[in-house]
């Protein structure tokens, strides 16, 4: 900020421009805008998209599908940062419920009533975190640890220690069936965010939590209760993990609570940060953050189709991380570009 | 005129001028300061003597005058700096590490090594040294935080006196002890004073200012506004220089006392307190009524608007709405019932600088709603369009951030916040600080509109001209307890000066 | 009783506990055995926890310790294959540990960015060039391997203290001195306990935090050295969590994870505690491996609320 008087005028970008750089979405709109470009020119057929037995095909519906869970738990995650908290326990949340689920199909209770208990069991682990949070006033980072270390241990103690499997049309076709030729999961997908969009934004709950998120004693002054509303936020994200969990459970069939959404965490909390979330507390996009997600999975699947070893994933991973960060970071952007700045005028 | 004067001072500010964005924080300040004397520095919040100690200290930079050290003219760049000229600074909250031991907070960064190694023997005996020339005798292995506040401030001044330390700055070093404990802290200064040191004081005890001090200095506004031996200055006199000018226009004075007095008042609080926050006191205010509480810094102003609301909670007396009995829990409660809060400290307390403008001004009314019953977008729309119109809010639309709007276009959005949310009763903590003089008569004309249309308000400030201005009726507060009530045309400068002087 | 030693009493009492019902309920538990394989099972474990315990110390977070241990074994694994020397290879990769814990510290203080993210990044690369190294698992054939297992001080009824333990007892004798007996070790307690003041005090913040994750890097790497000793390889997907279990220690070990409050020594016992409820599911046979999880998670659950309402006392003592 300080450097722009310093600005020689032709370096200074037309205002529209400048507006439109300024805005939270631009940088990941373009960012995947660009990852879609290269994947145009590198590998032909990417954009293709046709229908093999009744059912839509093609990279991008591929990016979709694969991309759901990591958005169910992102959009969970997003609403958590907003409220200035994080949660690393989504991963274990999501083997636990796993486990659950694959435990409620063997007592052969109903589908319905398996899915709805199923939801509940994440919720209740969001509700843990939650008082955590709230209540004994632990660190979001640390009270979630404790779940995070602990839930797979959970989930392998319902498994009793096996990977369990399951049939169940049911859960089959939430997760890896289609209806009119779109994947279901993506529908599920679809739906959660428009539940969510109009839970949080057709209501005030979306303003109180970034109240919380952005002052939680102003907030508190001006009548939100700050604990509820940071206990809703980690079931929330519970609940969210818990639907993620369904999917992940439902497409392999079976509960393996080692590896069911392991490091989910991760790609999550990139997304949220990705989308604009500030892990500062104060807003989050529920939109820009499905962008964050499809940034990911678009990543990742590129690297597939492009013929890079798939090792590499992690590492590009990594380095857009950094980079992300280091944008985001107002004092690198004030160090570095004003060095350049200085050194042009 | 006599003789401390014709010595040269221990060190002299000239002239300082320094401005922050949009608010001129000291104005052509001129201080001295004598060896071996000590030195009170008064004003209320926002007068200017952390600016005036931070410049001194090296932690601020001055934009214009001159520095003199024992005559010679001195740049002070950094605390550091200040530190090798001998001036130390003790400030108000603690600044040690409360869970290191008192060795380590004393020696840190400079312990005593043997080997390449600390020699914490070595260490903890300097510690000791360190701590008897302040008379000082107590475990300095354990930490810090296991003592007293009292123990933990001589502790911060044993860190901070060296050997050559010929300024001494203590930053409201009593504001969290007790009696015995400042009379402890007091007999330390006064030991130091004698041997030659010059000792700033600041704090907002008048009686501590008259226990200890040689001289005093008052800043208001950034400018200084009188400096004289303790013993020459009445206290009536002080209090008058530290609470502002003399009301310039008398008509200003609010005339429409005629309100119900003897009626049902909307709100009344009978014995409400909490320990060690505010003594027990009644209050009451009727519909379109003013009611002021005046006071100077920790007077209890804050933490009385605070009790009403529920902001802090009461652990005594009771407290009515229209007559019936209620208890506020939280300010959740209290907002239910009607009660609106501009609290003082904005940017802490009030604003959230994430959100927009329209989202801050309709946000306690949303509250009032509740999550589910959404207010439509364009009524929040129209309703910060009005407010932003009514109080002149300068920004170039409702959908820009609060926090980048200036500190007064800051206040005026919370005061909006109140204001749509349409109170039966509001408190205003400090309503027109840091706001420029045009939006001053704006917020004081908008408040007398209010109470025309039945508003009952509780106005807490330091600025007494405001209270007298707006005021039906005073509370007078001193040392956290309610000390007196004035009405209608008693309502004067004179009278609440003398009132909390204890006349 | 100084306050300050508390926490670990608490912990050491936790451990003398468990010994004792070990002891009681199985037979050949308290053997010189059980215990030299103990702290040589745990031994990486606990060299990685140590640096760990500087990071929490100074109220920071590494969540990149389990990846670096990864990334030492296939490296090193890698380098075998190309002849190196297990010492060469491994001195190279602990300095290339510290380089990369630097690294990490200079970003965190430079560009003010929370601890917990850049470390997650920094265990993104590291897992991620793991992969670029090796899919699959490497053997480590060269001769030190078994000079290495080999070398061990007897201790009497049959049990043996191994290279392994030794390097970790070592290294904790070295920690415990920077810790408690140099002046980084002391900046290090006071960002912790309170950063606005100890910048006021004159600690260089840049300088100490690029040290302290330097340090972490240093030690993670070793751990990681060990580790691939020990096992005689290198896999993509070794120690994958183990940044969970390094924590763990350190928080079982007395320290707060708020930072500032805690000792080095501690982190041993923390370590230990976790590897005593292994060994005691090992030994009790027919419980599942996952309660050893559970079990440590109630104890961390424990721990920092027992921890949250010492702290909080804490404060209302400054606040009254």
């Amino acid at each position: 900020m300080e450097h722009a008087d310093r600005l020689p005028a032709a370096a200074r970008p037309p205002s529209r421009l400048g507006d439109l750089a300024g805005r939270k979405w631009f940088w990941p709109v373009v960012a995947l805008g660009l990852i879609l470009l290269v994947d145009a020119f590198v590998s032909r057929g990417f954009f293709s998209i046709g229908i093999v037995q009744g059912r839509l095909y093609g990279s991008l519906i591929d990016v979709l599908y694969r991309g759901t869970p990591i958005a169910l738990v992102a959009l969970g995650m997003a609403v958590v940062i907003g409220t200035k908290g994080i949660d690393l326990s989504v991963g274990a949340v999501v083997a636990i419920v796993g486990a659950v689920m694959t435990y409620l199909i063997h007592q052969d209770m109903a589908a319905p009533w398996v899915l709805i208990l199923t939801l509940a069991t994440g919720a209740l682990c969001g509700l843990w975190n939650g008082l955590l949070v709230a209540v004994l006033d632990i660190q979001p980072i640390i009270a979630t640890l404790i779940l995070m270390v602990t839930g797979r241990g959970i989930a392998l103690m319902i498994d009793a220690g096996l990977i369990v499997t399951f049939r169940s049309d049911f859960f089959s076709a939430i997760s890896t069936g289609q209806v009119f030729t779109v994947p279901s999961r993506i529908l599920v997908c679809a739906g959660t965010f428009v539940l969510l969009w109009l839970f949080l934004r057709r209501t005030s709950l979306g303003l109180f939590v970034e109240s919380v998120g952005g002052n939680a004693a102003a907030a508190d002054l001006a009548g939100i209760d700050a604990r509820l509303v940071k206990i809703g936020a980690y079931m929330l994200s519970g609940l969210c993990s818990g639907l993620a969990g369904v999917l992940i459970c439902g497409d392999i069939r079976g509960s393996d609570s080692n590896n069911a959404g392991l490091f989910i965490e991760l790609d999550a909390i990139l997304a949220v940060v990705i989308g604009g979330g500030s892990l500062a507390g104060g807003r989050f996009y529920l939109g820009f953050t499905v962008i964050g997600v499809l940034i990911i999975q678009t990543l990742t699947t590129s690297i597939l189709y492009s013929g890079v070893p798939p090792e590499y994933n992690m590492i590009v991973k990594g380095v857009v991380v950094l980079i992300v960060l280091l944008l985001g970071s107002r004092r690198f952007r004030d160090r570095v570009f004003g060095v350049f700045r200085r050194g042009a005028a | 005129m006599n003789a401390v004067d014709a010595q040269v001072p221990r060190i002299e500010l000239r002239g300082i001028d320094k401005n922050f964005p949009g608010v001129r924080a000291l104005d052509g300040v001129d201080f001295r300061l004598d060896a071996g004397e000590v030195h009170a520095l008064l004003g209320e919040n926002g007068a200017g003597k952390s600016t005036l100690i931070k410049i001194m200290t090296g932690a601020l930079a001055k934009d214009a005058g001159e520095i003199l050290l024992d005559g010679r003219p001195v740049e002070i760049d950094s605390t550091g700096q200040a530190r090798a000229l001998g001036i130390s600074t003790v400030y108000q909250e603690v600044n040690l590490v409360a869970t290191l031991s008192v060795t380590k907070n004393l020696t840190l960064e400079r312990q005593p090594t043997r080997h390449g190694l600390i020699s914490w023997r070595l260490a903890n005996e300097r510690a000791r040294e360190r701590l008897k020339r302040l008379n000082l005798d107590i475990d300095v292995e354990r930490p810090l935080g296991s003592y007293s506040i009292a123990v933990q401030q001589l502790v911060a001044i044993a860190r901070a006196l060296e050997e050559d330390t010929r300024v001494l700055v203590l930053d409201e070093p009593t504001a969290s002890l007790d009696a015995r404990e400042v009379e402890l802290l007091f007999a330390i200064v006064r030991d130091l004073k004698a041997r030659g040191i010059a000792i700033v004081f600041i704090t907002h005890f008048i009686d501590q200012v008259y226990a200890i001090a040689d001289r005093i200095s008052v800043l208001r506004n950034g400018r200084l506004v009188g400096t004289a031996p303790a013993a020459a200055l009445p206290r009536l006199k002080l209090i008058s220089l530290m609470l502002g000018r003399e009301l310039a226009h008398a008509e200003d004075r609010r005339k429409g006392v005629e309100t119900a007095a003897g009626g049902e008042p909307i709100l009344a609080a009978e014995g409400l307190g909490r320990r060690r926050y505010m003594g027990a006191f009644d209050l009451r205010i009727g519909a379109g009524e003013v009611v002021g509480l005046a006071g100077l810094l920790g007077s209890g102003r804050t933490e009385t608007a605070k009790l009403i609301f529920g902001a802090l909670r009461a652990d005594s007396g009771k407290m009515r709405i229209d007559g019936k009995p209620v208890t506020i829990r939280s300010p959740r409660q209290a907002i239910a019932l009607g009660l609106g809060f501009c609290p003082e400290d904005r940017k802490a307390e009030g604003l959230i600088a994430e959100l927009t403008v329209r989202e801050n001004i309709i946000l306690a009314l949303q509250t009032k709603r509740g999550w589910l019953r959404q207010l439509p977008r364009e009524e929040q729309e129209s309703l910060a369009r009005e407010m932003i119109d009514a109080l002149g809010i300068a920004t170039p639309d409702a959908e820009k951030p609060v926090g980048q709007l200036s500190g007064g276009n800051q206040q005026k959005v919370i005061l909006a916040r109140w204001l749509v949310s349409r109170p039966r009763i509001l408190i205003l903590d400090e309503p027109t600080r840091g706001i420029d003089v045009g939006a001053h008569a704006e917020v004081v004309a908008l408040i007398r509109r209010l109470c025309k249309e039945g508003l009952a308000l509780l106005v807490a400030s330091s600025e007494l001209d405001e209270i007298v201005a707006v005021s039906d009726r005073v509370c007078v507060l001193r040392d956290r307890q309610k000390v007196g009530e004035i009405v209608g045309a008693d309502v004067t400068r004179d009278n609440i000066i003398h009132t909390i002087a204890g006349g | 009783m100084k306050e300050r030693y508390l926490p670990i009493l608490a912990t050491v009492g936790v451990f003398v506990v468990a010994y004792a019902i070990g002891g009681v309920a199985f037979r050949n538990f308290l053997s010189t055995t059980v215990l030299g394989n103990m702290l040589t099972d745990n031994a990486f474990i606990i060299i990685a926890a140590i640096g760990t315990t500087f990071v929490i110390l100074s109220g920071g977070i590494d969540l990149s310790v389990g990846s670096m241990i990864g990334f030492v074994g296939v490296a090193m694994a890698r380098l075998d294959t190309l002849g190196w020397h297990p010492l060469e290879s491994g001195l190279l990769l602990i300095a290339f540990g510290t380089l990369f814990g630097a690294f990490q510290g200079f970003i965190i203080d430079f560009c003010e960015i929370q601890p917990f993210i850049i470390t997650l990044a920094g265990l993104f690369l590291l897992r991620g060039s793991c992969f670029m190294v090796t899919l699959d698992s490497l053997p480590i054939q060269h001769p030190f391997i078994g000079v290495f297992s080999d070398w061990h001080i007897a201790l009497g009824g049959g049990g043996r203290l191994s290279a392994s333990a030794l390097v970790m007892l070592f290294m904790l004798a070295v920690a415990v001195a920077i810790a408690h007996f140099t002046r980084f070790g002391t900046n290090v307690y006071a960002i912790g306990g309170d950063r606005a003041s100890a910048q006021l005090m004159g600690v260089p913040i840049r300088r100490t935090t690029v040290m302290i994750y330097a340090l972490g890097g240093f030690y993670s790497a070793l751990g990681g050295v060990v580790y691939a000793l020990y096992t005689a390889s290198g896999y993509p997907l070794q120690a994958v969590g183990d940044e969970l279990d390094a924590i763990a220690a350190v928080v079982l070990g007395g320290t707060l994870l708020t930072g500032g409050v805690g000792l080095v020594a501690g982190t041993l016992f923390g370590g230990l505690i976790q590897g005593l409820i292994t060994t005691m599911i090992d030994f009790q046979g027919s419980l599942n491996s996952w309660w050893a999880k559970i079990f440590i998670g109630i104890l961390l659950f424990v721990f920092i609320v027992t921890q949250r309402t010492i702290m909080r006392s804490f404060m209302l003592r400054r606040a009254a």
